[in-house]
Parts: C-alpha cells; sequence; structure tokens
C-alpha cells in the first residue's frame, strides 16, 4: 500500500461521519483502511456517489489505487486469495493471504486413485490454536497427452469444490480441461515462453488466472507484463529447481523478484510467487527422502514469499510440519494470542469435578480445553491471565504466582461451585505447589507436563486419596 | 532476399491479404525483399512489391487500374507481441557486518582443537549471496548430557548405547554424526538432581576435551544461583582452549560468568527470554560494564519450537539480525539456537494426535525429525549461526540445505515434473 497515514484516505473520504461502514468516524475508517481490516469499498456513499459524480469517481479510484496491495491479490476457485503481499518481513505488519497448499493427482492415474486422493486433501484436519488447519486444493496434471481425458478428470476433481489447478504445457489439453471447468475459475499452469500465445488467448477466452513460468527474469517479467497487459491476471513461477545450485538460484530469483516487486516498486513483478516442491520427486532417492527433501523445500519458500505451491506428498508427517509453519508464519503479530481470563465449564462439570488451571496463551489455552474435551473428562478450568505467555515463561518470568492465582479463584467464585478443596496445576508449574497452597489454603496437585496425558493422570489420581 | 510468385502469395495469405482485385498473375516474376524485417518493415516490402507487379503487369499487357493493396493496420487474426523486458534486481546494501566469534582454539592458539568453528562475518541476510558473500556457514552442535536423560524414544534409540558415558556419547556425534561441535550439559550440576560439586562435574569437560577434536561447548543446569559457580570453574580448568560457556542471563551472576570467559579466553552465550530489548540489555552489560571482547559474545535469543511459538522466536532472531546489519553495534552477533527444543512439542514425540477430529499423525519415527528440521530451517533464514540439535537424521538434512544455499554444491541435472506419473 502506497500510503502510509491514515490523514491521506480521510481527506478523500465524504467525512460525514456516517458509520455505514461500521465505524464512529471517517477517520477511524481510514485508520482500518491503513492496517488493511477494512476496505475502500466498504464506504457505500462513496461507492454510490461515484456511480453518478464524476469527482466521486475519481477520488474512489484514486483511493483504489492508493491502498491496493504492493503484490496483487488474485483469486483462485470462489474465494482462495493468494498474493495480496505488503511487506518482506512479517513484522513489518504481517504476512496477508497464506500459502495455498495444491496437492497433485494426474490423468492417468486410475479413478480409484484419484478419489481417495482429492479425498485425502478435502478431509484433512489438524486442530491448531482453536480451529482446524486445512488444505487448500487440488492440481491436476496431463500425463496422458489426450485432451478428453484431462478434461474428464479435471471435472472429476473440480466436483470435490476445491480450488483447482490445471497443469499442462499444451495448449489443446488445457482447451478442453477449461471448457470442462472454465466457470471454477481454476488456476492455468502455465505458459512458458513456447506456449505463451496460446495460452494468453486461453486466458482471456476463459477469463480465468494463468502462471507464466520461466526460469530467466527477462523472459518472465516480459511475459508477466505481456499478460497483465491484455488485463489477464499473473501468478509468476521462476521454475523450482529441487536440488545444488539449481535450489540455491531459486531461492534467489524468488527473494530478487519479490524484493524487487516491494522495495524496487516494479508493478509488473509484483505478482503473487508459484513454487513447486513436487520437483524434489524428481530427484534420486527413496520415497522417504524425496518427502523429506520436499517437505524442505516448501518450507523454504512458506518462510520466504511463496504464495501458492504445488506438492506431492499427502502423508501426514510431512502435510503436518507444513500447515503448522503456515500457521506460524501467517499470524499476525499485531494480535497478542491471548484468550479471556476467567473460568471455563467443560463437559458440564458437577460439584465433584476437578479444578484445572491454565495460562491464556491462546496456543495453552486451547490445548488445554481440546484435551479435555476430547478425552472426555468433566471439569473446571481456570484461566489465569499470564499476558499471553505460556505455563514455562510465566512461572519463569514472575506472570504466574500464587497471588494470581488466589485472585483469579476469588473473582471467578470457583470455591462454591464445587465441594472439595483441591487445584490441579500444570506439571510445568511444579514449583509453584507450596506457594500456592499457602496463598490460598487449598490442597494443590501437580498434575502431569502435557495436557494430553491428564487423561491417565486423572485415573490414578482422581477423585484425590483423603 | 527473392520471392517468387508463390511465395508472394504465401507471404499476403500469412498477412490475411485474402485476395487483390482482378489480378491474375502468370509466370515467373522475382520481387526482391531484404532480410532482417520486422512486420512493419514486410507491409512496406510489400506495397513496394505492389508497385514492381503493377509495372510488370501493365508490361505484360494486363488492366493497370489495380487497387492498391489493403494491408491491415492490425493484422485479423490478432498476434500478439511479447512485451520485452529487463528485469533489473533491486540492490540492497546494509552498513553493518556481524562480528566473527571463533569457537575452539587450535595448539598453536593455546588450545588443543585440531577444527575450529568461525561464526558470524554476515554482511547479507542469511543465504542472500546475491548480496554480499558469506564468508561462514551455519554450524552444528549437537547435545550430550552428563547423566542419562530422559528423550524422546525416536531421539533416544541413536544414543541409548553411550547414555551413560559422556567421552564415548561425544565421539558418536562426532564421528558418526558429523557434529561441528559438541555441546556438554552439566545437568547433573542441578542443586534438585544429583548436585553435583563444581569440581567434580568438570572432570566430564576434560574428559570431553581429550576424547574428541571439535569446539566444545559447555552448558549448566539451568539453575540461576550454581550456574555461574560451575561455568566459573570450567572456564579454569578448559582454559586456552576457547569453549563456550552456556549461558549467561539477566536473572544471574552474569558477571562472574563474563569474567570467567575474559580471564581464561573463552566465549559467552548471552541468552534472553525473546524479547529483543533485553537482549540488547545483556550484550551492553557484557561488552561495557564487564569489557568482554567483541569476539567472544554469542547471542541466543531463545528458540520456540514449531507450533510453540516459532513465529515469535523467528521474528525476534530477524529483527536482532536486521538491527545488526543496519549498524546497532550491540546486536551484531552470531546467534545460537537451542533447536532441540522443538521435542518438546507434543507433534514430534506423542504417538499419535489426543484430540478428537485430527487426521492421524502418521509414523512419530518420521514426524519428530521432520519437526526439527523446519524448526532449524526457518530459524537459519533469520539468521542462527550456531544450532544444536540432537536427530541425527535432522542433522543431516539440515546440513544439506546449509550447504546448498550457501552455495557450496554443483549444478545437478533434474527432469521436470509436469508430465510425469509419481
Amino acid at each position: 500500500m502506497k500510503v502510509k497515514s491514515p490523514l491521506e484516505i480521510y481527506k478523500l473520504l465524504p467525512k460525514t461521519n456516517c458509520k455505514e461502514c461500521g465505524y464512529d468516524t471517517c477517520m477511524s475508517f481510514a485508520a482500518h483502511i491503513i492496517d488493511r481490516s477494512a476496505k475502500v469499498e466498504d464506504c457505500k456513499p462513496l461507492v454510490e456517489a461515484a456511480k453518478q459524480d464524476e469527482k466521486a469517481r475519481q477520488d474512489l479510484e484514486k483511493l483504489i489505487e492508493l491502498t491496493s496491495p504492493e503484490i496483487d491479490e488474485i483469486v483462485i476457485g470462489k474465494d482462495l486469495k493468494i498474493g495480496g503481499k505488503e511487506v518482506l518481513h512479517r513484522h513489518e505488519l504481517t504476512f496477508f493471504n497464506p500459502t495455498a497448499l495444491f496437492f497433485d493427482v494426474w490423468d492417468t492415474m486410475d479413478d480409484k486413485e484419484i478419489d481417495e486422493r482429492c479425498s485425502r486433501v478435502v478431509e484433512y484436519r489438524k486442530f491448531y490454536v482453536g480451529k482446524f488447519l486445512t488444505l487448500d486444493g487440488i492440481a491436476v496434471r496431463c500425463t496422458s497427452n489426450n485432451p478428453e481425458r484431462f478434461a474428464e478428470v479435471a471435472k472429476k476433481v473440480a466436483g470435490y469444490g476445491k480450488p483447482v489447478v490445471l497443469v499442462s504445457f499444451d495448449a489443446n489439453c488445457m482447451r478442453a480441461a477449461l471448457e470442462a471447468i472454465a466457470e471454477h475459475n481454476p488456476l492455468v499452469y502455465a505458459a512458458t515462453p513456447e506456449n505463451w500465445e496460446d495460452f494468453l488467448e486461453l486466458a482471456m477466452e476463459f477469463n480465468v488466472p494463468v502462471v507464466v513460468r520461466s526460469s530467466d527474469l527477462d523472459m518472465l517479467k516480459s511475459l508477466a507484463a505481456t499478460f497483465k497487459a491484455e488485463g489477464v491476471k499473473v501468478v509468476m513461477d521462476p521454475v523450482t529447481e529441487p536440488a545444488g545450485e539449481g535450489l540455491r538460484k531459486t531461492f534467489e530469483r524468488v527473494v530478487q523478484l519479490r524484493r524487487t516487486a516491494i522495495l524496487g516498486d516494479d508493478k509488473e513483478v509484483a505478482c503473487p510467487i508459484m513454487i513447486t516442491p513436487i520437483a524434489a520427486w524428481m530427484v534420486e532417492g527413496d520415497a522417504v527422502s524425496k518427502a523429506y527433501w520436499e517437505t524442505v523445500i516448501a518450507s523454504l519458500f512458506i518462510v520466504k514469499y511463496g504464495d501458492a505451491m504445488i506438492l506431492h506428498s499427502l502423508e501426514p508427517y510431512t502435510v503436518m510440519p507444513l500447515i503448522t509453519l503456515r500457521a506460524n508464519i501467517y499470524t499476525d503479530p499485531r494480535t497478542p494470542v491471548q484468550v479471556e481470563p476467567g473460568l471455563r465449564e467443560i463437559n458440564n462439570p458437577t460439584q465433584d469435578s476437578p479444578v484445572f488451571i491454565t495460562t491464556n496463551f491462546a496456543l495453552t489455552y486451547y490445548t488445554v480445553e481440546s484435551d479435555l474435551q476430547s478425552a472426555g473428562i468433566s471439569g473446571w478450568l481456570l484461566v489465569l491471565d499470564t499476558g499471553g505467555l505460556g505455563v514455562e515463561v510465566s512461572v519463569a518470568g514472575g506472570q504466574f504466582t500464587a497471588g494470581k492465582v488466589k485472585e483469579l479463584m476469588e473473582k471467578t467464585g470457583v470455591a462454591e461451585k464445587v465441594n472439595h478443596r483441591y487445584l490441579v496445576i500444570p506439571g510445568l508449574a511444579a514449583r509453584l505447589q507450596g506457594a500456592i497452597e499457602d496463598e490460598t489454603g487449598w490442597k494443590v496437585l501437580v498434575g502431569p507436563t502435557d495436557s494430553g496425558r491428564i487423561k491417565g493422570w486423572l485415573e490414578q489420581h482422581w477423585p484425590p486419596k483423603k | 532476399m527473392k520471392l517468387t510468385l508463390e511465395e508472394f502469395f504465401k507471404l499476403l495469405s500469412k498477412y490475411e491479404v485474402e485476395e487483390i482485385e482482378g489480378l491474375r498473375l502468370e509466370g515467373d516474376i522475382e520481387i526482391e525483399i531484404e532480410e532482417g524485417a520486422g512486420f512493419a518493415h514486410v507491409v512496406n516490402e510489400i506495397n513496394l512489391a505492389m508497385q514492381h507487379l503493377m509495372n510488370a503487369l501493365s508490361m505484360l499487357g494486363a488492366p493497370v487500374s489495380l487497387p492498391g493493396v489493403e494491408v491491415p493496420a492490425a493484422p485479423a487474426k490478432e498476434h500478439k507481441m511479447l512485451l520485452e523486458r529487463r528485469f533489473e534486481p533491486f540492490r540492497v546494501e546494509y552498513p553493518g557486518q556481524i562480528q566473527e566469534v571463533q569457537l575452539g582454539a587450535t595448539r598453536s592458539e593455546g588450545g588443543s582443537r585440531e577444527r575450529v568453528i568461525k561464526l558470524g562475518g554476515e554482511k547479507s541476510l542469511p543465504f542472500y549471496l546475491f548480496d554480499a558473500s558469506q564468508p561462514n556457514l551455519p554450524a552444528i552442535s549437537i547435545d550430550v548430557f552428563d547423566k542419562p536423560v530422559p528423550l524422546p524414544k525416536a531421539v533416544r534409540e541413536h544414543y541409548e548405547d553411550v547414555m551413560s558415558d559422556p567421552a564415548e556419547w561425544a565421539k558418536k556425534v562426532v564421528n558418526k554424526f558429523g557434529a561441528d561441535a559438541v555441546t556438554i550439559h552439566l545437568i547433573s550440576t542441578d542443586p534438585l538432581l544429583d548436585d553435583t560439586p563444581p569440581g567434580e562435574a568438570v572432570k566430564v569437560v576434560e574428559d570431553v576435551l581429550q576424547a574428541v577434536k571439535v569446539p566444545i561447548i559447555v552448558g549448566g543446569s539451568g539453575n540461576k544461583e550454581k550456574d555461574p559457580i560451575v561455568l566459573e570453574k570450567v572456564a579454569e580448568v578448559a582454559e586456552g582452549e576457547r569453549v563456550m560457556l552456556a549461558s549467561a542471563t539477566l536473572d544471574m551472576d552474569w558477571e562472574r560468568i563474563g569474567n570467567a570467559a575474559k580471564e581464561y579466553g573463552h566465549v559467552v552465550l548471552s541468552w534472553t527470554q525473546m524479547d529483543m530489548n533485553s537482549q540488547k540489555t545483556l550484550n551492553r552489560y557484557l561488552l561495557k560494564r564487564l569489557g568482554l571482547p567483541r569476539d567472544s559474545l554469542v547471542m541466543d535469543p531463545t528458540t520456540a519450537a514449531l507450533g510453540y511459538g516459532l513465529d515469535y522466536a523467528y521474528t525476534n532472531m530477524e529483527r536482532i539480525r536486521l538491527s545488526g546489519l543496519k549498524g546497532d553495534e550491540d546486536l551484531a552477533f552470531p546467534i545460537s539456537s537451542g533447536t532441540t527444543n522443538a521435542w518438546g512439542a507434543r507433534e514430534a514425540w506423542m504417538k499419535d494426535s489426543p484430540i478428537e477430529g485430527d487426521t492421524p499423525w502418521g509414523p512419530r519415527e518420521l514426524r519428530g525429525p521432520l519437526w526439527e528440521i523446519v524448526t532449524g530451517l526457518t530459524l537459519s533464514l533469520a539468521g542462527v549461526d550456531i544450532f544444536m540439535m540432537m536427530h541425527p537424521a535432522s542433522v543431516a538434512v539440515l546440513k544439506e540445505l546449509i550447504s546448498t544455499l550457501g552455495g557450496r554444491k554443483g549444478e545437478t541435472k533434474v527432469g521436470d515434473w509436469v508430465g510425469v506419473e509419481l
């Protein structure tokens, strides 16, 4: 975004403080546009005025131009957004639109296998900080060179409802697949120095986003510029070479492209970047080595500027670290990951149920809460305000203290909810056992260091032996 | 170039000139067109050629009232031209440079190491070789403990045979798993464990120095009262070896550790809890108040595991590194990462997910090492210069990536995946 101050935006707004955008003042609205939690188009009066009034139309256009992201934002499928980045380092603002992960099928696979892989993509779930992480889409590769078959498989895959990437360098095959599923807004992979004229025609005819591909950055920029000039949405693939000097050069190309787009203000390369860790499967080695190396390449470019990826391994042991890394890198550093302190009821607790305590660091809290839920444990969960720190750090740093525990217990009135006086503290807070007992008068039981083991621990320790 | 009539008509049809009204040509007529013509040029040539043709035709007695050829302004079937561009990479140069720090000392330097490690020296972000060369690539040290410790199964199985003998353990990590250095943790000194007296604990350090020829790093137990006493003793018995004393923190007697390092020629690991400002403070205390030489300081800004705060660790280290490069002298030091922390994540060691609704996690013996690899590689991109790790496969993979991105590998020919069945 070119503007840095809300004032520059405010100047072009109606300044009526009408609140239609959901904010109290136009100035507050402008501030939210700056941090990208609101869009210019949310100003309904301005959008309406622009339909009739020339001056308003110009203001709106100027605002949209001033506030558009540094890197183009592109939609694949119905609403999967990629790109839209503003900065090179996440602390400078935040990274928008997490790297989209596409997993491959190919059209010479038998239908059963295709269905099996698609189902795995659609069904994959990993619980993390209060929600389930999922995968984004499926890349259909044409290995048959047969337009009818490619179209047939594309149609089948699109039926799963996830965004699709169509992979072929052959214009006839691509045309057949687009005729079958263009309305699903697939991403076309890829226009090259050899086929670009035909692919440009396809992109314009079917109005779909296209990946342009070349490891020669002059050529890549030429292709991007040519497609953009025709109004096509462009993703750039600087070619992922999976090993040796080739991988190092890939890293260089990706960093140079993104840095030149953002710091060098080169709009023609301000496109989302496609990375293809699947290339690791072409390196010699056994399946585990290939899966490992694919994960390494993918991780590298989740951290550094990959906006979309095509991957092969669907093994949970490779998928889980990748989506966790993606969740971490794309966590907004501006918002502390905390939950409300207080008392939570888990699985309808009674007067006899145990009382647990944990911190308000979102990751800790959701882990403990979901572990109790999943294990079917009924209990009371005290959530201590540690300023969003985990157990170990807050005990060491003095945010988790006996005094604060006492305060929380009084505030929540937990003593009235149960007919016992036992508090279960996290294993990592064991050293506070005596102090909490002195402070609260309750008996303190030291629980396991991992809440995943509470079930087994309770079997031995609850109800407590008198 | 010479055109025959037949070629001429081909040329016309190529540019969609479908008909020249009332024209019939017979016989051999040659038209000359220059080589190297672009489209506009060719159109010109066609017009010229038409003049030739008409002249020729009139000579042959054909009707001369020929209409001029209607050459379309743009071809009917649009032929797009590639917009030719040059990519000019944006150049970045930083004023600062990260301090170079050597671990280990050779005989001629007053120690007994056969190999030493140099950390730091960067003038750019990690692996940005296109900005500046990176003289020292990150090194990997493997953790060894002075008594058996509980470890996740996937890690434990590699060390079970040497766990009761730190010297053998150290040999194994160097000779078998390729460690560049050994970190020996004197955890038995913890008053809550064996409370081993410092004088006795340091015997293990001497044994390890005997057993391996690489630099060593010595850690305490994490006890704030005991560690300064233990590390002081370590500094004394390892005089001249340039070991790294791990660690000095703000809430302990850092002065004692710093002074010992100064007196006996060692390196101090300055450890803070994921906060750039505290890191700056502790570094300043060590450098300015104690006068620790700049080539004797390494920082540990704290490593959180993938999924457990890695985002904080990454961003904290990246900001520290950027500050150093931009000229903040208090932060321009090599960074160390306790990557073994990755094994604290339940995803690394637990048999399967305790959470209902999760897709099964897959075999933990494959999952665990990847957890350590991804934690390490992420932080390598933030600027880590030395990793402390445990799983041999994780060490091998991270080493491979470091030497690849560090430009130490040759070209490898690999085919394209696009149309291949996998």
